[in-house]
């Protein structure tokens, strides 16, 4: 009984967790979109590019990160 | 990304209006991530005040954002071709999507406010309510620059400075609306 608990638990906040990082992930694919196509970063010069690139990985996955720590 | 000449390569706006726009990112950048770390501090208490956020609110707040910032992209691409006027509409259009934003988010604060919350009612609406409003100073700016830009296209030409500030505007708007697309996740979203 209690090890069904233990499982279901287990089980409950692993896919609370993931459903977390997948809207995470989402949100970031909508952030690239907006600012490749409407920001029109896509024909920018690179550098601009790549500035924005970075941030959208580097923000993404300190949020990713830090969610997991806290779930 | 090699795949477009390096003349081709076009920088929207003028280089300030990306000095503020990276420098905005960045500063939200850090709020955001400090909203996730005290989420984790006390998830409990977090998941419990997100379940007192409309979400149909925010999806319809969502849609209000994207919406204007298509507006202002297809009003930059009228101008640049060349049709100033046809561009009027499509700003205006982008207006009325920010305002409507403005009037769920004022109706969402006064519901909130009504059942009880307030800022300092826990972590959780503290910074609900600091990154909502920061986000809507931000909208209420953008809406300012959008009115300029709207009176900016009323004329049969634009000169190379005056696009130039149509897209540097628009790009503002469209940040408006990326800081959104992340915020909107994180406070009524992600348990």
């Amino acid at each position: 009984m209690v090890w069904l608990v233990l499982v279901t638990a287990t089980l409950v906040s692993w896919s609370l967790r993931a459903i977390g990082l997948a809207v995470l992930a989402v949100a970031f694919v909508k952030v690239r979109l907006v600012g490749l196509y409407f920001m029109e970063l896509r024909t920018a010069p690179v550098p601009l590019r790549l500035a924005f690139e970075a941030w959208v990985v580097v923000v993404g996955a300190v949020l990713a990160g830090l969610y997991l720590l806290g779930v | 990304m090699s795949a477009v000449a390096t003349q081709e390569r076009h920088l929207p706006g003028e280089a300030g209006v990306w000095v503020v726009i990276l420098g905005e990112l960045t500063l939200f950048a850090a709020f955001f991530s400090a909203y996730v770390w005290a989420r984790g501090q006390d998830p409990t208490v977090f998941r419990a005040s997100q379940e007192h956020l409309s979400q149909g609110r925010g999806v319809v707040n969502t849609l209000l954002l994207l919406t204007s910032s298509l507006c202002v992209a297809a009003a930059v691409r009228a101008a640049r071709a060349g049709q100033p006027r046809a561009a009027r509409p499509l700003l205006l259009a982008a207006v009325g999507g920010g305002i409507g934003f403005l009037l769920v988010k004022v109706v969402e604060y006064h519901a909130l406010f009504a059942a009880g919350f307030s800022p300092a009612t826990n972590d959780f609406f503290t910074y609900y309510f600091v990154l909502t409003w920061l986000h809507l100073l931000h909208l209420i700016f953008g809406l300012s620059i959008l009115g300029f830009l709207s009176r900016l296209v009323g004329k049969d030409e634009l000169t190379a400075r005056e696009l130039g500030y149509l897209e540097g505007g628009g790009c503002f708007w469209h940040m408006v609306d990326l800081l959104w697309i992340v915020l909107f996740p994180l406070l009524y979203l992600v348990r």
